[in-house]
């Protein structure tokens, strides 16, 4: 038996020695208690160990029992529903064995071992497969059904399949190669920092609904796209990644909870089983994995969460679902990466950050994607990455934030600002980029004609007005000539009507693709109209006046929904014709 | 072994080591022992007959590091004597904690003996299991209307004051202690203050406080006085969190923990982090204050099967105001929202001074409204908050082009702005408000605003609760 002892402690990193042939990555158990860790350097004698768990206490001389393995998530029915630390331990489960707190050396396993599952075969015996088909299926949730898939590395004829109910464990088909038989089970595993393979990469085209209307109008995230979401404390990144794990159009969605706080998890947990996913009827947890590493739990298994999330991540999208990895924080990653570093005496680059966070960042966000799967049937799926960044002192001028934009599409960029006047999501429209906006375009157009061309305007018109204001700032509002007073109202409009989303239940949580689209039209063809009145000579300030431009603001709540905009649209167009004829002004139809 | 002082050999049972190889600073390395667990706590003896603590920072074959906690001066590498003591900093809880007074190293301060029997716990606690937490919902009466009405505390939150020097956070926290309850409730709060780095007439004035009001009983005093050594100021937060941890989730108490000046414990760890040659991170604070002040502050909450609560109240200062540098920023990150105190209101003379626009509690809106405080209570807060906002904007603006530059609307907000700080924030020490008072407080300075201007506020709660539709009616809500 492989066997190693300690040499050293210093926090979180331990020096062992004692096997020679330890592997880097090798997952190994540290001192009497067996706190879990990975060799993440190995030199001639030694080799250095990051543990996972709290070592206080733990003394040199004590053993290093080394397993053989990789750092693996397990992989099969039973994910969906559960809520895991960093290493895949479900938190329920510690719970029933230690309480309240969570103990030390705690080794329990991800899937439920007794738990049978009914396994529906679609192979038969005698055929050929390999790696990525699909060999049966397990109703997982009610909402989604578990493809059981033949391991990527994998391929034969299938020698026997057996319909029935199933533990995880249990063997539900062999597969024959020349001389081999290989067992084939429900749960499958597969090592965390390894991506998964697929048969090709795709162009992201199709947007993930979010229902906000900043994000999916103006800085749409695809599916299969990779987002940042860096903002200052308070500025409502949490928020924001809560909605959209709430009611995003994703099959699939996998929360981190990385290195924040445990109230904030437990928000998630009471949530998610009361609200039903709108499109299936069912509870919201029926389609979610919580990954739970929060910033009183060991720093270093934080950064192992982040690994755990895509993997399983790509677990589903392999099967053919649209799945959606949101991490908060991923700052707090990057720390703990850094914490490791410093522990080790590597030589810090900027901000006590090794030179290779880069290389991090980049790996885990190219694990993001649109992809056509391994193996039959054909499918497609997609993982979608959507994390937080939290600057030190909200200045985005930093490594984690820097970096991050390298290797993502878009960026929400979080503006304190808007924050303190309650205006959330506090996402500055100027600073914030999608560079997917383009690929979901012909979505929209295909099914709202004319709709990118709204978007553009109002972009457009949002950037002049605040021009205008800085002028206006210094000037007095009243000085400024009477067109450019309308921008000023129109963009209050798209910004009090439109942009702002504060809702937290009820009909404005959640805004769908024809309601934006109708609302940006609507505010749109009101700022065409109220232009024409304007230039043939009617006061700005007549429509300023108009009531019905406050009710088009507030539009956005009327639980009527696309009705309500219907009726505003035309209570303000019956207002605008009106105040046409007092002067005499003739409105053609919407210009462009 | 070398004679050892036999007075030692009472008092530290075991394993004595007489000399060590190099003191460097605060840092002590230690060969020729057996081997000595991490963290595990150092007892020291110099010369002078002085006893400190220390911990071990690194712990090897045959070698340890350890970190003197307490003053280094007067140490000799040659004549120091050294004994390990196999654990971790563990202290003994019972129910008698209640009422004492005890320093950084949970000594008694106040003549009475040493808590010897109880239960033993390690000062850093366990982390709570994020399933195992209830999510907070109960929202504590503080009688203080700024806080109560715009930014209420809730049961099991973590919710810090930002203050500055020179301005009245000692009497806002004496007040809270003094006052919090949950109405409905006869239980009142168990208090347990850690003070951190604190001036001993500050450390004073918080005793005598919690004699007078006879919160006393109730509480457990920490005190690490400026004057203590500066290490011991890591340790003090802990043990007072130790405490509470046992008072709520063993006595099933609900407790509140005010930790001040939790700056002064930000500055102890940068100094040990120095001490220890560590890579410097923003302003020469570690890399790893996020995570440790973490380890404290997640130590609040409340957990399923346990009926008691931690919420917490750090209160900490910040040079010139500032939020962005690392301290208050790092706080900022991880509590759940913040009190910002403002010296412009205070030289208003208003108290308390609570700077409303960058304030936040963001557990609030779980824990008010109808059912738990009174239907209208968010919609009037955030009626208030956006009134203020105009105010405030209306009252630059007039800085710049004078109020007679004003349009009519703006000077109502104003005007508005002057009244809610006059009347509505400001109260004396010594006032408690009830919730019920607080709102209709709020009603009586909303009403100076337009009435179709309240567009943050239902028609129907108006009409049921605004000055203009009750007076004259019957006084029952
Ligand atoms: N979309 C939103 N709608 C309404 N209120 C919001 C929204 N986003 C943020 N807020 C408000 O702002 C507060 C802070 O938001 P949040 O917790 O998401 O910030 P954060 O950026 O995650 O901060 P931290 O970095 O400290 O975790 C919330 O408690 C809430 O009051
Ligand atoms: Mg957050």
């Amino acid at each position: 038996m492989r066997k190693g002892v300690i040499d050293l402690i210093r926090g979180p990193v331990v020096i062992g020695s004692g096997v020679p042939d330890i592997q880097l990555g090798e997952v190994v158990e540290v001192g009497e208690e067996r706190l879990l860790g990975e060799v993440v350097e190995v030199e001639r004698e030694r080799f250095i160990v990051q543990v996972y768990e709290s070592t206080s206490g733990v003394k040199p001389g004590e053993p290093i029992y080394p397993t053989g393995k990789r750092l693996v998530a397990e992989l099969g029915p039973g994910l969906l529903s559960s809520i895991f630390d960093g290493l895949e331990r479900p938190l329920k489960t510690l719970y029933e064995l230690s309480g309240p707190f969570i103990g030390r050396g705690l080794r329990v396993n991800a899937l439920d071992r007794h738990r049978k599952w009914h396994f529906r075969p679609l192979v038969k015996r005698g055929e050929e497969v390999s790696g990525g088909d699909v060999i049966g299926l397990v109703q997982e949730t009610s909402v989604i059904e578990h493809r059981v898939m033949v391991p990527p590395d994998l391929r034969g004829r299938v020698a026997e399949v057996w319909e029935g109910d199933f533990t995880v464990e249990d063997v539900v088909a062999v597969i024959e190669r020349g001389e081999r038989r290989y067992e084939l089970r429900l749960m499958q595993e597969w090592p965390v920092r390894l991506p998964r393979p697929y048969r090709e990469k795709l162009p992201p085209e199709v947007p993930l609904i979010t229902g906000q209307r900043v994000i999916d109008t103006f800085f749409p995230v695809a599916k299969g796209g990779a987002v940042c979401i860096p903002g200052g404390f308070g500025t409502g990144k949490t928020m924001t990644l809560h909605k959209i794990s709430m009611r995003s159009d994703a099959d699939v969605v996998i929360y981190v909870g990385c290195g924040e706080r445990g109230n904030e998890m437990s928000e998630l947990l009471t949530e998610f089983p009361r609200l039903t996913d709108p499109r299936t009827g069912r509870p919201l947890m029926e389609r979610s994995i919580l990954i739970a590493n929060t910033s009183n739990m060991p720093v270093l298994a934080r950064e192992a969460s982040v690994y755990l999330g895509i993997t399983i991540a790509e677990y589903y999208r392999d099967q053919g679902y649209n799945v959606l990895m949101i991490a908060d924080s991923s700052s707090r990653w990057a720390e703990a990466i850094r914490e490791v570093a410093t522990r080790l005496e590597e030589m810090p680059v900027e901000e006590g950050f090794p030179a290779y966070l880069p290389d991090r960042l980049a790996e885990l966000y190219e694990r993001a994607g649109r992809v056509v799967a391994l193996g039959r049937p054909e499918r497609e799926g997609s993982a979608t990455v959507i994390a937080a960044v939290s600057p030190p002192g909200g200045d985005f001028n930093e490594p984690v934030t820097v970096h991050t934009l390298r290797f993502v599409g878009a960026m929400w960029a979080l503006d304190p600002e808007l924050a303190y006047r309650r205006h959330f999501p506090a996402i500055n429209w100027l600073k914030s980029f999608s560079q997917y906006a383009a690929a979901v375009e012909k979505w929209w157009e295909e099914k709202f004609p004319g709709f990118s061309k709204y978007r553009r305007r109002a972009l457009r018109l949002l950037t002049v007005a605040s021009e205008i204001e800085a002028i206006a700032n210094i000037v007095g509002e009243g000085m400024l000539p009477d067109d450019q007073r309308l921008i000023l109202l129109a963009s209050e409009v798209l910004r009090e009507g439109y942009l702002r989303q504060v809702a937290l239940e009820g009909e404005d949580f959640f805004c769908r693709p024809e309601k934006q689209y109708l609302m940006l039209k609507t505010m749109m063809d009101f700022y065409d109209k109220a232009y024409m009145l304007i230039r043939h000579g009617v006061p700005v300030d007549e429509l300023v006046a108009l009531r019905e431009v406050y009710e088009l603001m507030r539009v956005k709540e009327d639980e009527r929904g696309l009705e309500a905009v219907k009726e505003a649209a035309a209570r303000l167009n019956e207002a605008l014709e009106k105040l046409a004829e007092k002067h005499g002004v003739k409105l053609g139809g919407s210009s462009g | 072994m070398v004679e050892i002082p036999p007075q030692l050999l009472n008092r530290w049972q075991g394993k004595i080591y007489r000399g060590v190889r190099e003191i460097k600073g605060s840092l002590m390395v230690i060969d020729g022992i057996e081997p000595v667990g991490y963290e595990e706590i150092v007892r020291i003896m110099s010369a002078d007959g002085v006893e400190r603590l220390g911990r071990v920072l690194e712990a090897g074959r045959g070698f340890a590091i350890v970190q003197v906690l307490g003053e280094e001066e007067g140490l000799e590498a040659t004549n120091v004597y050294v004994h390990f003591t196999g654990s971790t900093f563990k202290i003994k809880v019972s129910e008698d904690v209640l009422g004492r007074i005890f320093n950084g190293r949970y000594e008694p301060i106040d003549g009475l003996p040493p808590i010897l029997s109880g239960e033993e716990r390690d000062v850093n606690g366990s982390p709570i299991n994020p399933y195992a937490r209830v999510y907070p919902h109960e929202f504590i009466q503080t009688g203080i209307s700024i806080i109560d009405v715009m930014f209420s505390l809730i049961r099991g939150q973590k919710l810090p004051i930002f203050s500055q020097s020179g301005l009245p956070h000692d009497a806002i926290a004496a007040q809270i202690a003094r006052q919090a309850t949950i109405p409905g409730e006869e239980e009142e709060f168990a208090i347990v203050f850690g003070g951190v780095g604190l001036r001993s007439t500050e450390a004073e004035y918080f005793i005598e406080e919690f004699r007078r009001s006879g919160a006393l009983e109730r509480s457990v005093v920490v005190l690490n006085l400026a004057s203590d050594p500066p290490v011991e100021r890591l340790l003090t937060p802990r043990i007072a969190l130790t405490i509470a941890e046992y008072l709520a989730f063993d006595l099933n108490m609900h407790v509140l923990v005010i930790l001040i000046d939790m700056t002064n414990y930000c500055e102890a760890l940068r100094e040990m982090s120095t001490a220890r040659g560590e890579v410097p991170g923003r302003g020469g604070y570690p890399g790893y204050m996020y995570s440790d002040l973490a380890s404290i502050y997640e130590r609040a909450g409340i957990v399923k099967g346990r009926s008691g609560s931690i919420t917490i109240m750090p209160i900490l200062t910040m040079p010139g105001g500032d939020l962005r540098p690392p301290i208050p920023d790092t706080t900022g990150y991880i509590t759940e929202g913040q009190i910002i105190l403002s010296t412009e209101l205070n030289a208003k003379g208003i108290y308390p001074p609570v700077d409303v626009l960058p304030s936040l509690s963001r557990l609030m809106r779980s824990g008010v409204g109808a059912g738990k405080t009174r239907e209208d209570h968010k919609a009037v807060a955030d009626q208030l908050y956006d009134a203020y906002a105009r105010g405030v904007k209306a009252r630059d603006l007039a800085s710049i082009v004078g109020e007679v530059g004003l349009s009519q609307r703006m000077r109502r907000y104003l005007k508005f702005a002057d009244a809610f700080e006059e009347k509505f924030i400001n109260q004396d020490a010594y006032e408690e408000r009830s919730i019920d008072e607080s709102l209709d407080l709020a009603w009586e300075v909303l009403s100076l605003i337009p009435e179709d201007e309240l567009v943050r506020i239902p028609r129907s709660l108006i009409s049921k609760y605004h000055p203009k539709y009750r007076r004259g009616a019957s006084r029952e809500h």
